[in-house]
């Protein structure tokens, strides 16, 4: 998700989730690089080739999402919408949440 | 930041360089932005937490791919992979069975409280470099030496257990009562034995060993309590032993209170105590033995008629495995290392032509982006898995042969006598394995995985095989080398056996039964009581057809080799510093005739020798030698257990110690001289029965006329006087075996890698011997090629071998029983088998690569 804007590397990566999550969730360079690994496996990220601005530190790699990962964010979305949907129909969430 | 680094190693390789650099910016950008110490070492927390959630895991990824990896190759190539797993099977059985009986002999701590601390406590007589004590030294040592926390000692014994099923001789020792405290053991059930046990004309209590709680006592909770008859005399069962305690030796089942009653301590000489103690902290064997041998010259001082001269020798329990014994299990651990790394190299050799084989592929994975480690992490993880599965089968191995190696363990070790695998040898077995996997496996795969990563896919199959061939040939060398050394020290081995089998031990062991009945005392404490009984056994047994002669001696040669006492000459007190002992046997009548010893001149003991009439004695030939050389002994007196005593006979010496040891000379009296009531341990008790045809035809008939002679007397140890003889040979004929087994399964394994490298360069070479033939070379001039390179190896392997195993045979020189280390008999054969197996190795590759067809090979490369 916090690639959907556009492209990151992995330092960046953190502080968007950080942003995101009000600081609730911060991720270790170690869960951060597992996850990345698993996700260029699955391809649902690729490595970018560009650089962002010429003045980056070239030893920074960026990641982008691929067309698949969208459908597989899309489509995870909308599982936990209707997870959360049915959730509150049974009284287990609030309804304004 | 370098600790970070560090700790990155811990991920997979793969994984470092990939993200290693980006992982390390982003915790240095993180470390930057955080504030404060309490932050910070979040930060570090975290990253080592990291190490066990994301490291471990991704390196558990890696081995699940290549073990799915080396399972498909294993599929695919069936017999490399079972040969492997035979090879190595073979090399860490053989290492974990010989291993679980070193650990449990050599290496294990006993399992007492603190076995270091604990001593054995000798005396030390010119002449002896160990002898039990006499009460009155030994009751000195405790008042005077300051080395010890505290000091025990006991009398090994053995006793007629009658009244719960059939009569039982029993193996035990009468204990003083700091001997339990010492050793820190506690009872299973009950109470241990106590000082106030010990005190002279007490109630006999006894404690069980659990081995004679569950057998002869069926495991009965309301033990305690209970009397039972050892000889005759009533004891209070007041405890039972847990199931790990052996001590004095595996034998022992029972333990009686040791109470010296005041004679006891009237005579130094009377020596029959073994001692242990425990050192005080702090205090070492060294300062121990110092500290003794100050108390000895005191001792030395006070009584300088029975101590002259008469030292100490302090040693750790844990260290009293006799020399040969540990010298033997030393070689055997050395053969046994030789074997697996004969079977490491052949793998290593194995594996090199596979890897070559799977250059092709091996370079397809290298140029689609795995890195050399990652392919010398999958060979590798081939070759440990293929050790893995070897390894088990080698435990299961190991299992197998172990009955044949506990023979190998004295019984004079206090351990349980049951080797077992248990977890220390299965880790072992384990620690071998991976040694293997990485031994044979790690030199193929660097080379294998070096190669494919710097050429990628330029180079066909065939290229690269010279310098692979090179690396199989020192591996050759090394296979016949290690397997020369083996035949070298078996043969020197088998060489002393025959030399131990051929010396003469001066009686003639076929056809002699031989039995046991210790009679009870104070029953059988008169010496008529105990003639009655020999004279109904021995009258009835000559009376048996088959029977030739029958008799009974105090200890039989080779079952006892103790039994010495002092000779103290008419023309004065001769004193001990001269060692002027001999070995004292009781004989009935017919007991030379009977053992086929013989009578060189006088006369053999008679019926009408008794205790009123002259005493007397037949000496041997080394006796007369000693004290009258040259001279007619007959008719000449001596001091000899507490009689002076005639000569009226003279036979040859007897090889009472067994055949490799020096024997004292031997001194025999008869049988009705023994004194009533006294000299118990020299009461005659072995029984020897020539018989003509199979000595065991007499088995059941002299049962039942002991039994008739007294229906509560046990026999015991019933077996041919040969069997005592070749028992005697017993653990070097064991430790030969073993060893020619390990040589034997060496040479096959060297003669398959001479065999496989030449193979493997037959076929690398096919194409230059076709191009050689089409240029005329004949098949002779190939065949030759190749056998001389066969036999080029071989002579480099052999001339080191022999090298290696004159420096062996050098070491094991005490066990060689005078054979020269440089046999020429054994080092011959060894280095002509040696080159015969290098031959029939090379033979069949070098023919198929003689059989070439030029034409074939040029067309198809």
């Amino acid at each position: 998700m916090a690639l959907a804007e556009g492209d990151r590397h992995g330092y960046a990566i953190i502080q968007e989730v950080s942003a995101r999550t009000g600081g609730e969730l911060e991720l270790s360079a170690g869960t951060l690089y597992r996850s990345i690994h698993r996700m260029l496996g699955q391809r649902l990220i690729t490595e970018a080739r560009k650089r962002v601005s010429v003045q980056d530190d070239p030893r920074r790699r960026y990641y982008r999402l691929t067309p698949f990962g969208r459908d597989v964010a899309r489509a995870e979305s909308l599982r936990l919408e209707k997870l959360v949907e049915l959730a509150r129909s049974s009284g287990l969430a609030p309804e304004n949440a | 930041m370098l600790l970070f680094r560090l700790l990155l190693l811990i991920y997979p390789a793969s994984f470092r360089a990939e993200y290693g650099a980006e992982m390390c910016s982003v915790f240095a950008e993180k470390l930057r932005r955080a504030n404060g110490v309490f932050e910070r070492s979040g930060l570090w927390t975290q990253a080592f937490l990291d190490v066990f959630r994301h490291a471990l895991p991704l390196q558990a990824d890696t081995l699940r791919h290549d073990l799915a990896y080396a399972r498909c190759t294993f599929v695919r190539s069936p017999v490399f992979s079972i040969t492997v797993i035979a090879v190595s099977a073979l090399g860490i059985g053989a290492n974990t069975a010989v291993f679980t009986v070193v650990d449990r002999v050599l290496m294990r701590p006993l399992p007492f409280e603190k076995p270091h601390r604990i001593v054995r406590v000798w005396e030390a007589p010119p002449g002896y470099s160990r002898m039990e004590a006499s009460p009155p030294n030994y009751r000195d040592w405790r008042s005077m030496a300051s080395s010890f926390e505290s000091m025990a000692a006991y009398d090994r014994s053995s006793a007629n257990l009658v009244g719960e099923g059939a009569p039982r001789r029993i193996q035990g020792a009468d204990v003083s009562g700091e001997l339990f405290p010492l050793l820190g053991v506690m009872p299973l059930r009950g109470r241990y034995l106590t000082e106030e046990d010990d005190v002279f004309g007490t109630a006999r209590s006894v404690v069980l060993s659990f081995r004679l709680w569950q057998s002869h006592f069926g495991g009965d909770p309301e033990i305690l309590g209970r009397s039972i008859t050892l000889d005759d005399e009533p004891h209070t069962i007041i405890g039972v032993m847990p199931t790990d305690f052996v001590f004095p030796d595996q034998r022992s089942d029972f333990w009686t209170p040791l109470q010296l009653g005041p004679d006891r301590f009237q005579d130094r000489n009377n020596n029959f105590l073994e001692v242990v103690a425990r050192l005080n902290s702090g205090v070492s064997v060294e300062m121990a033995r110092q500290d003794m041998l100050d108390v000895m010259r005191q001792l030395e001082v006070a009584y300088p008629e029975a101590n002259e001269r008469n030292r100490a020798s302090v040693n750790r329990l844990g260290d009293e495995v006799p020399n040969q014994t540990r010298l033997l299990l030393i070689a055997l651990m050395g053969a046994s290392l030789c074997v697996l790394l004969i079977a490491c190299t052949n793998i290593a050799s194995l594996m090199l032509t596979r890897a070559t084989a799977r250059r092709q592929e091996l370079a397809v994975r290298s140029s689609l982006g795995a890195g050399r480690e990652r392919l010398v992490r999958q060979l590798l993880t081939e070759s440990i898995t293929l050790a893995f599965f070897g390894g088990a089968c080698g435990v299961l191995l190991a299992r197998a042969l172990l009955p044949l190696l506990e023979r190998l363990v004295p019984p004079v070790v206090p351990v349980v006598d049951a080797t077992s695998i248990d977890p220390r040898v299965l880790a072992f077995a384990l620690g071998m394995t991976v040694l293997t996997g990485v031994g044979f496996g790690s030199l193929p795969a660097l080379r294998a995985g070096k190669d494919a990563a710097a050429n990628g896919l330029r180079e066909n199959t065939r290229g690269g095989g010279i310098r692979a061939g090179r690396l199989r040939s020192v591996l050759v060398i090394v296979e016949v080398s290690t397997s020369v050394v083996l035949l070298i020290t078996s043969g020197l081995l088998i060489r002393a056996l025959n030399e131990v089998r051929s010396i003469d031990p001066g009686f003639h062991a076929d056809g002699v039964l031989t039995a046991r009945t210790w009679l009870p005392w104070p029953r059988y404490g008169a010496t008529n009581a105990r003639a009655d009984f020999y004279s109904h056994v021995l009258n009835e047994l000559r009376a048996l057809p088959n029977v030739e002669s029958a008799a009974y001696t105090s200890y039989l040669p080779i079952v006892m080799g103790g039994g010495i006492w002092p000779v103290v000459l008419d023309d004065g007190p001769t004193n001990r510093t001269e060692s002027v002992t001999a070995s004292a046997r009781f004989v009935t009548p017919d007991y030379f005739a009977t053992l086929g010893i013989n009578l060189l001149s006088g006369r053999d003991v008679v019926e009408s020798d008794t205790y009123e009439n002259q005493h007397v004695a037949v000496v041997s030939q080394s006796f007369v030698d000693r004290y009258w050389p040259d001279q007619d002994p007959v008719g000449r007196t001596f001091w000899f257990l507490f009689s002076e005593r005639t000569i009226v006979g003279v036979v040859n010496d007897v090889k009472v110690r067994g055949l490799e040891r020096e024997s004292e000379p031997q001194a025999y009296m008869p049988y009705r001289q023994a004194p009533d009531g006294g000299l118990r341990h020299y009461a005659p008790k072995d029984l020897a029965i020539r018989v003509t045809g199979d000595p065991l035809s007499v088995v059941s008939p002299l049962r039942e006329i002991v039994r008739r002679a007294d229906p509560t007397q046990p026999i015991q140890d019933v077996q041919t006087l040969e069997d005592i003889v070749s028992g005697n040979t017993a653990s070097r004929d064991v430790q030969l075996r073993v060893l020619s087994a390990f040589a034997a399964l060496a040479f096959l394994l060297a003669a398959i890698g001479i065999h496989g490298l030449l193979s493997f360069a037959a076929s690398h070479r096919a194409r230059e011997i076709g191009v050689r033939m089409a240029l005329g070379a004949r098949r002779r001039t190939i065949l030759t090629m190749f056998l001389r390179n066969g036999f080029v190896l071989g002579v480099i392997g052999v001339t080191a071998g022999a090298a290696l195993g004159y420096v062996v045979g050098l070491n094991m020189n005490a066990l060689l029983f005078g054979i020269d280390p440089l046999d020429p008999l054994t080092f011959g054969a060894a280095i002509a088998v040696a080159l015969a197996v290098t031959v029939a190795g090379s033979l069949p590759p070098a023919m198929r690569a003689a059989s070439v067809d030029p034409v074939e090979v040029i067309r198809e490369g």
